[in-house]
Parts: structure tokens; sequence; C-alpha cells
């Protein structure tokens, strides 16, 4: 942006920005529209009272000054005018209430859907499982690190893209049902006007209903760590047909690739496997290179653990640290095979040449038979 | 409480050290606590010097107090700060023991019922919620509840009669009833010392025979830092009470004039009064 | 009980004491609220430079400066530091220095205690900004600290745990000794409902301080239990529950940020009608509207979990109380309005920032009548409409009262005068700069962007860069005070008995500067409303 057209915008003008710029994202919900009209009647209301209260200020600013000759009256106090000004504003906090209660009822109507989604907030990123249809993923950030960085050109959705968008069919009242594995995070996407938190250990709900296809982004709104700022979420809203299409095609894929837990892999497939695991789930703490962070996040590059101690290494990776919850339990999110790949994938690179494999069946071994 | 109409001036002290010194003993505190929970070796030596200088504040503090209570520069205007500083500290104490019991209150009637509801089924389909005997999903390891009508019962009713022998040694005070002002007191603070080994014996059983830590879910934890911050206060009263105590032997008191012992009674019966809450509360509903 | 003479006791004969022990050990509430006042400033400046850094970070999309973590480092810091390292002291500060002379007491009630108070924050800061320097840095967690991510943290999060601690004590004390002074030391003929507007919002807020400051010390403790003890407050896997942080934290945090307003509004209350020459209007309205904002700032915490996703008749409850509190806010500035109204208005500095409160407080209070209405804070909460809000409550509003008053009680403390036209051009530059930097954060949030994100879409990239120019101009203006200041405590021309025509009140009765000893008995006053003197009688001073 120029410095003339910096002046422009500050001026007041409109500049660079487009009239859209200065309110809420096209809405495309019922719930998401009636709050885009409550939000534009408040600020009638409050630009109106701002209006009126100030325009009597500066009435006075301008005449009752000393410098014009202007001698104080010294009254300092009227019953009527105080019940006035108490009642007055009352009125118009009620008449402001009627809509705003019509509006959260609304929205916290979740029953009578037509589809339930489990959302699971983790450090950073989500996971969706279609409850009724058993289909389930994870969706990732999906701009390159370069581009933070600005070694690479940003794209229009920068930071606001994914690997894999939930895909919802339009004309459906689909239910949420939100937690998180870690901390809390906030499921937001502004033009289906829902934002939930999702609670680590408990169960919310809340509910969306897209009138029109289309592409909707929205982003985690709480904080949730290091990489809060970088949890974004998409929603692709596809015709009812369209989004048929789509799960079926989903489901096979899912068949396709799921894993044979008895398979014996060799290193040079693992590690492959075990590099994308961690690309998707480690490297956010420990770093591409393996070398953590100082002081928060431990190198992986040369620790005893990852070099010498296999099950520990199995052990930590399985069920999180115990001093340091930011290490979660990864057993509850990654199955065996992503698990012996990550961890096979650990002790062969950067520095760590150990040249050990970890098989699937180690870790069904290490969760003790269980799952 | 009006004060003396007729005095002109109020009593402002010279300048003194005690207040940086203090300083000084938090920041130690303060600094060794957090070193020392993260197991760093420093935070124990910084933790022990910490009380040191706060103990020679203490001292300090309170001899110049003392001091100049004797000399008689405390009076009507004064006495009244006194009482009403007093009474606002100990409203502040309420207010830090309402955090807890709030927790408390949030723990059982919203979050342990709901983990255990139908939407929770979702994410635990085996946990059945009851307090006190579970709750949390995540809680493996089987432990017992305290049973309000054994200990704790003593204790209450210890805690009780030393308020009442408080209360009859102020009035042995008032009434320049000697024997029955010491004899009070010092029965008091034994009585403190008492509920003191009670619980002290309390928590081995509870720890050892119950099973039941402060990482026992919901119930060990608020168990545990509701009685913990109270007994710490036990604690802290019968320390005080017993300065009064010695303060009486060397006649520090007169009929009128004794706002110190009144100030460590009111501390005692607010002590008093959040155990009978603790006990209503954590171990018998 | 008429106070003729000082004849015949000494035990204020004491002089003023020398050197750096006068500061260390100080009794003298003058002393301690200029101590106050001045780390008070340096807390604001250092929480300032952590906010131009995040506003450097945000200039334009992509990671700059700052790796996330520190980013969020700054972010909690920045938060931490002004609220409780700046605007919670100044207000103090200025609570010390100017009640006693405002009701006629000799000092504040526990003058060495009053020390005490003082000296826990120096230390407190410096846990607090050591924190930076440990492994793993300072807290990230947001000033809010929420769980169950401040349990994730390194060992900055005991640090910032235990600041607190030491930070409440400090506050507590303070109050205690304020609430004191107030209901015990109060001059013969000065009574409750005839007491300046100050000591009655001192008075409020040292109630309010007292009350939630011992629960946000008990609810970080059950952070550092849950950290280290195995305690599960925050964990559902032992029955508890991330929500009840919440819930706990604020039940402190709502009334915190009255905390920060009050006190505002008394000194605004000072401030109008000294230069509108004319007596405060509605001052028994005002004292209930105080009282009555502080009564319901205890039922509205939870409008800052609408998202939490509480039921629908919590949220209602919360909503509907919280909307209730535009009310007695609304009396307050009409009041102020009605005190402006056929006045004799004149414009010197402490004026120009009081109008200019008034003025910018109305739209943060106006865009958090907003965000009371749950519906629509589901969609800005946790985005910049709320750092809009708050900033034009705090910097706006609290900050820029304070500004007021340094420069209107600035003659009576330091017996010089400040620089009018350097005054002036501070507010015209602070008033542009302001809004240059929060003014678009409104439509920052309203347009998606969430707070706390050290880089962001490329949409948002036109107001943020306004915002941080704003950010960094609006800064550069804070050093025209700090010089103002500075060159008139040496330069400045000697400041008359009474610099300004149309005050009234008990402190404006004394020489100038203030006496280091004034009313070392108590004055007999007869006053009016808002502590208004006809005439005084006694109150010797040295
Ligand atoms: C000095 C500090 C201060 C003050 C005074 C206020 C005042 C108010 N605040 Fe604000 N608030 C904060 C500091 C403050 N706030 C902070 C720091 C946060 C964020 C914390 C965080 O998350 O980090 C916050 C967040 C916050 C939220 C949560 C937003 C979110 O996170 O989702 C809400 C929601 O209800 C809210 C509401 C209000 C309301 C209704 C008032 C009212 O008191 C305002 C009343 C005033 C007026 C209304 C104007 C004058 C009145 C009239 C002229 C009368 C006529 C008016 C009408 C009829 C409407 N505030
Ligand atoms: C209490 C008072 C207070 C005050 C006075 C301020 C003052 C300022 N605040 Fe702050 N702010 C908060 C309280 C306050 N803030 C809180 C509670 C939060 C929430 C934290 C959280 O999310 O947890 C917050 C969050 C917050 C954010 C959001 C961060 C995020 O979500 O990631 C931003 C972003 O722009 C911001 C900016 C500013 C700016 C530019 C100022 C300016 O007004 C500062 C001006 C002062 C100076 C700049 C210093 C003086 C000048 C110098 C030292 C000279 C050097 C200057 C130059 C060379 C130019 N603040
Ligand atoms: C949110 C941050 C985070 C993420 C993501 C993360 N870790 Fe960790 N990891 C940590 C922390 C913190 C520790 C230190 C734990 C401790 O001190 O007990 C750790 C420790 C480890 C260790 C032990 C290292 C040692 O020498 O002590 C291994 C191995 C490990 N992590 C593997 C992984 C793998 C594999 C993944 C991804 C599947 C992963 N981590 C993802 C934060 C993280
Ligand atoms: Cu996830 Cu923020
Ligand atoms: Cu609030």
């Amino acid at each position: 942006m120029s410095g003339k057209r910096i002046l422009l915008s500050m001026l007041g003008g409109v500049g660079t920005v487009y009239a859209a710029d200065f309110t809420f994202q096209p809405p495309v919900t019922p719930v998401a529209r009636q709050i885009y009209d409550l939000h534009s009647l408040l600020l009638l209301i409050t630009v109106t009272i701002f209006i009126v209260v100030f325009g009597v200020m500066f009435y006075a600013i301008l005449r009752h000054r000393k410098s014009l000759g202007h001698r104080a009256r010294p009254f300092h106090e009227n019953t009527t005018v105080e019940i006035i000004w108490t009642v007055i504003p009352f009125l118009i906090l009620v008449g402001m209430a009627w809509p705003a209660t019509k509006a959260v009822l609304a929205q916290k109507s979740t029953r009578a859907e037509d589809m339930t989604i489990k959302i699971t907030g983790y450090q950073w990123k989500w996971r969706y499982d279609y409850l009724d249809d058993g289909v389930g993923f994870v969706s990732h950030l999906a701009t390159p690190t370069e581009a933070l960085h600005s070694a690479s050109a940003k794209g229009t959705h920068y930071l606001l893209e994914v690997d894999e968008p939930l895909v919802v069919p339009t004309g459906k009242k689909v239910r949420l049902l939100l937690t998180a594995n870690d901390v809390i995070h906030s499921w937001w996407v502004p033009s289906l006007g829902v934002k939930q938190d999702a609670i680590p250990g408990f169960v919310r709900d809340a509910w969306f209903l897209v009138d029109k296809p289309g592409v909707y982004r929205g982003q985690c709104a709480e904080l949730c760590g290091k990489d809060h700022g970088f949890m974004p979420i998409v929603v692709d809203a596809r015709t009812p047909e369209d989004y048929a299409v789509w799960l079926a095609a989903r489901k096979k894929l899912a068949a396709a690739s799921a894993d044979d837990p008895n398979k014996v892999w060799a290193l040079a497939d693992l590690k492959a496997r075990g590099e994308k695991v961690f690309q998707q789930n480690c490297v956010a703490c420990h770093q591409a290179n393996g070398k953590g962070i100082p002081g928060a996040f431990p190198a992986l590059d040369g620790s005893p653990i990852a070099t010498k101690d296999k099950p520990a290494h199995i052990d930590i990776v399985l069920n999180g640290s115990k001093r340091n919850p930011a290490m979660a339990a990864w057993g509850k999110q990654l199955s065996d095979t992503d698990i012996a790949a990550v961890i096979t994938y650990e002790r062969n690179a950067w520095g760590n040449h150990t040249g050990d494999v970890v098989q699937p069946k180690d870790i069904k071994a290490a969760r003790g038979g269980k799952a | 409480m009006e004060s003396v109409s007729h005095q002109t001036h109020y009593f402002v002290p010279q300048p003194s050290r005690w207040p940086v010194v203090g300083a000084l003993a938090l920041f130690c505190l303060g600094l060794g606590a957090a070193l020392a929970v993260n197991g760093v070796g420093f935070g124990k030596v910084s933790l022990g010097v910490g009380f040191a200088i706060l103990f020679y504040m203490l001292f300090g503090w309170f001899g110049d107090v003392i001091r100049e209570s004797l000399k008689g520069e405390y009076h009507g205007k004064e006495d009244t700060s006194f009482r009403w500083g007093m009474g606002w500290f100990i409203f502040s104490e309420v207010m830090f023991f309402a955090a807890f019991f709030g927790a408390l209150f949030y723990v059982r009637t919203i979050s342990v019922p709901e983990l255990g509801n139908f939407e929770h089924k979702l994410l635990y389909p085996d946990f059945a919620a009851a307090w006190p005997l579970s709750t949390g999903p995540g809680i493996t390891q089987p432990y017992q509840a305290m049973a309000a009508w054994g200990l704790p019962a003593i204790n209450t009713l210890i805690l009780l009669s030393s308020g009442a022998t408080l209360t009859w040694a102020h009035w042995g005070l008032i009434q320049g009833k000697r024997a029955s002002l010491t004899i009070g007191l010092g029965a008091t603070v034994l009585l403190g010392v008492l509920f003191l080994s009670l619980q002290a014996y309390e928590y081995r059983h509870a720890m050892h025979e119950l099973n039941l830590t402060l990482a026992s879910g919901a119930y060990g934890m608020t168990f545990y830092m509701l009685t913990g911050f109270h007994g710490m206060h036990v604690l802290l009263g019968a320390i005080i009470l017993a300065v009064v105590w010695l303060r009486v032997m060397r006649g520090h008191f007169n009929p009128e004039h004794h706002f110190a012992f009144e100030a460590a009674a009111w501390y005692w019966h607010f002590v008093d009064v959040v155990w009978l809450l603790l006990f209503t509360l954590v171990y018998w509903l | 009980m008429a106070i003729s003479t000082t004849a015949g006791h000494a035990p204020h004969a004491h002089g003023k004491p020398t050197g750096l022990w006068r500061w260390l050990a100080a009794t003298n509430h003058k002393d301690i609220g200029s101590m106050y006042l001045w780390f008070s400033f340096t807390m604001f400046l250092s929480g300032g430079v952590m906010a131009l850094c995040i506003r450097a970070e945000l200039f334009q999309p992509g990671l700059q400066f700052f790796q996330p973590e520190l980013f969020n480092q700054l972010t909690t810091l920045h938060g931490l530091v002004m609220v409780f390292g700046a605007i919670m002291p100044a207000f103090t500060g200025l609570a010390n220095w100017l009640l006693p002379l405002m009701i006629g007491a000799p000092d504040m009630a526990f003058a060495r205690m009053n020390n005490w108070s003082f000296w826990l924050l120096p230390p407190a800061a410096a846990l607090l900004l050591i924190s930076f320097f440990v492994p793993g840095g300072a807290a990230a967690a947001g000033w809010t600290l929420y769980a169950p991510l401040a349990t994730q943290m390194g060992m900055g999060m005991d640090l910032t745990i235990f600041a607190i601690h030491i930070l409440g004590v400090s506050s507590i004390m303070g109050s205690i000794n304020i609430i004191v002074t107030i209901l015990n030391l109060r001059a013969p003929g000065m009574t409750m409902m005839k007491m300046p507007m100050f000591a009655w919002a001192s008075l409020i807020t040292a109630y309010l301080i007292i009350a939630v400051m011992p629960v946000l010390a008990g609810v970080v403790t059950m952070v550092l239990t849950d950290r280290h003890f195995g305690t599960h407050f925050f964990n559902a896997a032992g029955g508890g529950d991330p929500v009840m942080y919440q819930h706990i934290f604020w039940f402190f945090g709502h009334p915190e940020v009255y905390i920060m307003a009050l006190p505002a509004f008394g000194i605004v209350s000072h401030i109008i009608p000294t230069f509108s020459r004319k007596p405060l209007f509605g001052y028994t309205s005002m004292v209930y509207a105080t009282s009555s904002i502080a009564v319901l700032s205890f039922m509205v915490w939870a409008h800052h979990m609408f998202t939490t996703g509480m039921p629908a008749t919590a949220q209602l409850f919360f909503m509907y109380a919280t909307m209730l509190i535009a009310v007695p806010t609304g009396v307050k500035v009409f009041n102020w309005i009605g005190t402006m109204w056929q006045g004799s208005m004149s414009f010197e500095t402490p004026m120009l920032f009081a109008v200019g409160f008034v003025c910018l407080f109305t739209i943060g209070g106006l865009s958090g009548v907003t965000l009371s209405v749950a519906a629509v804070d589901i969609q800005l909460q946790d985005t910049y409409y709320v750092v809009a809000h708050f900033h034009y409550v705090l910097v706006a509003g609290a900050l820029f009262s304070l500004f007021a008053a340094i420069y209107y009680w600035f003659p009576k403390m330091t017996g010089k005068m400040y620089s009018e036209p350097l005054g002036k051009f501070h507010f015209w530059w602070s008033m542009i700069w302001f809004n240059v930097t929060f003014f678009p954060m409104h439509f920052l949030g309203l347009a998606g962007m969430p707070r706390r994100i050290p880089d962001y879409a490329l949409q948002f990239t036109d107001f943020n860069r306004i915002a941080s120019i704003g950010a960094f101009c609006f800064g550069l203006g804070q050093l025209i005070f700090l010089y103002n200041m500075l060159r008139s405590i040496r330069h400045g021309q000697a400041a008359p008995h009474k610099p300004w025509e149309g005050a009234e009140t008990l402190e404006w009765q004394i020489p100038t500067p203030a006496p280091y000893h004034s009313f070392v008995e108590a004055p007999h006053v007869e006053a009016g409303d808002n502590g208004v003197i006809h005439s005084m009688t006694g109150g010797a001073h040295h």
C-alpha cells in the first residue's frame, strides 16, 4: 500500500478498502443472517445514541465557553431529567434485548438435525468425523512454511487454505459435536455464523444449515498455543447430489488406504511414510531439522530416547509425556502404522542412524493389545 | 464505630526499613517457589533465604508496632483503623476461600454430572458419574472418601470448644480475671495444636489407607486444597494466639486496650466458621 | 474539638528525610504516591514497547520479526504489564497522593504498610520480566492465562503465577489502606455524602479489589497445582473442567475492568466541574450509579464466555445483566454533560483529556453493549473487535483519565506549571493517533480477524498497516508527555496557589506545592456536594 493510499484510507475515505470490509462477511445460513441483521440494528442504535448525546455535548462545548463570555449557571440537580435519562436507555435496551433473545434461542436449537459431524481440535489441526457415515479425516493448514517467511509468494487464500476441507451438503441441518484433544480451540466460520469453543474432555454442540454452495473460510478463534494462527477451517458446501458423489468417493478412498496392521515394512518405505506423519504432526514443535526449540521443545536429533532407548521412545509417542502435557499421547490420534512409521523415521533421520525398524505390530504390543 | 472525637492528631510512623525488607523477602519467595516447582536446585535456597528474611521482617515490624502500642501512640482513631483494617483483611480471606468453595460447587454440581451425561457417552462410554467415589473418567486408582462422623466430627468439636475457650479468655481480659485469661488463651492454643495433630493423622490415614491423594480427581483435589488451606490458617492462627499469650504474660494488655488480642480472636473465629462450612460441604453432604 | 494550635507535641516534627532512604523507607503518602506514579509510567513504557513489537509484526502478512511463541509471550505480557503494572498502580498512586489531601487526613491510615504495598510491585514486575529469559520463555497463554493452555507452559508460567500472588498482596493492602483512610480519617465536616467523587470512586474500587484479587490468586493457585501437584481442576480426566477456570477467572476479570474504570470516572468528575466552573451535576446519582456499577459487575462475568457453550438460559441471564450496566454508566455520561451544559468552559489540557475521555469511552461502551448481545458476540468474541473495544475503554478511558489527572494535579504536586502548549499538543496528537490505531480494529474484527495471531490472511492487510502506523505515532507522542513532565518539574513556572479558577475541593485550599506534612491535624471543614469546600479552619501543616 502506498503512502498516498494509506493517507486516503485514513482520511475516512474508503481508499483501498471495499464497503464489504467494514462489516461481517456475507452470511450464508439463517442464523448468520439473523446475526448480521441484529448487528446492523445495534450499529444503527448505538451510532444514533452517540450522535444525539455528543451533539448535545458539542453544542455546549461550542456555546457555553468562557472565551465567548458565557457565564456559568450553577444548577446541579434536576430529578425529572435524571429519571428521564435513566428510563430512556433502559427502554432502548429492552428494545435491543428482544431480537437478541430470539437470535440466541435460534442459535441454541441444535436438535432435529439431518446429519452429525464430530469435530476435534488438536494442536494445530482439526479432525472431522462424519458420525453417520463412518468417514473421518484430519484437516491441516496447506500454506507452505516458506510462504510465511516470504520465501515464496502468498496465494489468495494465504493461511486460510487446508489440505482437506470439511465437505457438507447444502440445505441440510448439520449438527456439530465439538471437543478437543489438548487445549481449548474454537471452531469459527464467520459466514456460517458458528463459533463454538472445543473444550478438551467435554462435548459441545452447534449447528448450521448452508443454503448456498460455496467455499467458506474461518480460523481457530481461541488462543491454543504456538500455532493458533495457523489452524484454518475450510467448509466446502455442495449440493446434496455433489455431496453424495464426494461421500461415496471418500468412503472408497478410506477403504483403499486402510493399512494392514500385520504388514511387515521395509525400512525405506516406513521412513518415507514416517516423514509425512512427522511433517503433519510433529514439525510444529520438534522442527523439520529435528532440533526442536531450545527450552520449550526438545531436540530429537541426537536425543538419547530417539537413538537408544527404544521402549521409552515408543512409550512417549504412544502415551505422551508425564511431565509436559504439550507432548500429547499420539496413540489416541494415530494408527499403529503411522506411529511405527514416525518412530522409525525419527530413529533414522537427521544425525540419528540407528537402522532400527519399528513395525506396526510392535506398537500393537506396546498398547498392550488394546485397540 | 465512632471514634474518639477529641483526638486531634493521628499517629504516622517514622520511616521504616521493614517494608523494603518484606518486599525483598517476597521476591526471594516468589522466585524460589517458581524455581523449586521446576526442580531447579537454587529454588530451595532462595525459598529458605526468603523465609529467613520474612521472619526477620515480621519480628522487626511487629516489634515496632508493639513498642509503639506500649508507648501509648495508639488512641481511638488508630484503634478504629486497626479494626477496619483487620475486618477487610478477613474479608479478603473469605474471598480466597470462596474461590475454592466455588470450585467444589462447580465440580460437584456441574462438571462431574456433565461428564456422565448422555452427550458425553460419545467420549466416555463407560463412565458413570457419582460423588465422591467416581469423580472423573480418567481416574483409574480407586480411593475411598473420608467419613464425616469420625475424626472430622471430633475436630469440629475441638474447634468449636476452642472458640468457647477464647471467648472465655476475652471475658477474663475485659473483667480483669487474669487466670481465666491465661488459662483460656492457653487452652485455645493447645486445642489448635490438637486439631492440627489430628488433621495430620487424618491425612496419613487418607493417603495410606484410603488411597486418597491430591491426584484423586475432583474429590481428592478439593478435599486437600480446602482442608489444607484451612489447616494452614489454623496453624497461623495458633501461632498468632501463642504470641498474644506471651504478650499477655508480659502484661501488654489492659481491659480497655487490647486490640491485638481481639484481632487474633476475630481471625480465629473466622477460621472456625470456615471449618464449619468445610465440615458441612466437604465431609458431610 | 477545635484545632487551634500545633504547639506542644512532636510526633510529626520530623522533617523531610533525604537521599535514597527517603524512598526506600517512605511513610509519607506523597512520596509513596510519587513512587507509584513513576513505577506505573515505567511499566507503561515497557508494556508499550511490547505493543509496538506486536504492531511491528502485524504491519504486514508473514512472519517478520518474531516467532509465533515469542509473539504470544509479547501479547500476554503486554496485557499483564499494562493491567497490573501500569493502570492499577497509577490509580493507587493517585489515591495515595490525593485522598489525604481531599478528605483532610494526616496521611494514609497505615503509612508503613502503604510502603510495603508499593515496594512489592518492583519485585513482581521483575518476576514477570525475568520470565522472558528463562527456558521456554514467558507465559504465552494470553493475559487471561486460560487453562489448560496455561498448564502446558514452562517455568515462565510459574513466575507469572507467583508474580500475580505478590501483585495481589500489594493491591489488597493498598486497598485496605484506601478504605480505612476514607472511612476513618475524614476531617470533621467531611461526611460521606459530601466526599469528592474521586474518594467515592477509590473507595468502591478498593472494595472491588479486595473482593476479587483473592479469587484471582485462588484460580492461579489451582493452575499451579494442576501443573505440578497432580490436581485436575481444569482437566476432565479427573472431573475438572477447563471452563471452570474461565468462570473463576472472569469472576475476578470483569470487576477488574471496572477497577480500571471507576477511578477514571472519579477523576473526570473533578475536572469537568472545575473547567465548567459549575458544580458537578447530580452528585447523589453519581454516587449511586458508581455503586450500582460495582454491584452489577459481579453478575455479568460470563459475557466473556458466550462461545464456551453455556445453556441458553445462562446466556440470556448474563446478556441482560451486562446490558443493564449501560444504564448507570449512561447516567454518569449524562451527568458530565449536564455539568458542562450552561457552564463557562475553558479547555486547558486536563479538560481536553477529560472531554476526550467521555467521548471515546462512550464509543468503547457502545461497542461493549454490542458485544453484550450474546448472539452477536458469537461472531465477535476473540476478534480484533474486542481488542478495539477494550482499548477504547482502557487507553482512551483509563489512560486518558490518568493523563488528565496528572496535568490537573501537577501544579499541586510539584509547585510548577507544566507547559500548556506541549500539553495541548500531547492531547491532540494522542487523540488523533489513538483513533487511527484502534478504530480500524473494529473493521478487522467484523471482517473476521482473530486476536492473538502473529500472522494473518491477506484481506486484513490494509487496516493492520494503518493500525501499526498509528501505534508508532501514538507511542512517540507519549515521549512528549515525558519530556513535558521532566522539564516542568525542573524549569516549570511556579504554580499559583490555585491554578484553576473553578477548583473547589480541599486539596486546593492548602499551599502549592502541597507541604510535606499537610493536615498534621484535621481541619474543620464545611463542605458541599462533591467535596466543594465552603470554609475551612485549622489543618496545620509543615
Ligand atoms: C475499563 C475497562 C472496561 C470497561 C469499562 C468495559 C465496559 C463494558 N464492557 Fe468490556 N472488556 C474489557 C474492558 C472494559 N469493558 C476488556 C479488557 C475486555 C476483554 C478481555 C479479554 O478478553 O482479554 C472486555 C470484553 C468485553 C466483552 C467480551 C467480549 C468477548 O471477548 O467476546 C463484553 C461482552 O459483553 C464486554 C462488554 C462491556 C460492556 C457492556 C461494558 C459497559 O460497562 C459499557 C457501558 C457504557 C456505555 C454503554 C456508554 C455510555 C452510555 C450511554 C451513553 C447510555 C446510553 C446507552 C445505551 C442505551 C446503549 N466487554
Ligand atoms: C491496560 C491497558 C492497555 C494499554 C494502555 C494498552 C496499550 C496499547 N495496546 Fe494493548 N492490550 C491490553 C491492554 C492495554 N493495551 C490488553 C489487556 C490486551 C490483551 C492481551 C491478551 O490478548 O492477552 C492488549 C492487547 C493488544 C493487542 C492485541 C494483541 C493480540 O491479540 O495479539 C494489540 C495489537 O495491536 C495492542 C496494541 C496496543 C497499543 C498499540 C497500545 C498503545 O496505546 C501503547 C502506547 C505506548 C507506547 C508505544 C510506549 C511509549 C513510547 C515509548 C516507549 C517510546 C518508543 C516509541 C517509539 C520509538 C515509537 N494491545
Ligand atoms: C505441541 C508440541 C509437540 C508436538 C506437536 C509433538 N511433541 Fe514430542 N515433545 C514435546 C515436548 C514438550 C516434549 C518434552 C516432554 C518432556 O519433557 O517430558 C516432547 C518429547 C518428545 C520425545 C522425547 C524426546 C526426548 O529426548 O526426551 C519424542 C521422541 C517425541 N516428543 C516425539 C514426537 C512425535 C513422534 C511427535 C508427532 C507425532 C511429537 N513428538 C509431536 C512437544 C511436542
Ligand atoms: Cu486452535 Cu487456536
Ligand atoms: Cu467484562
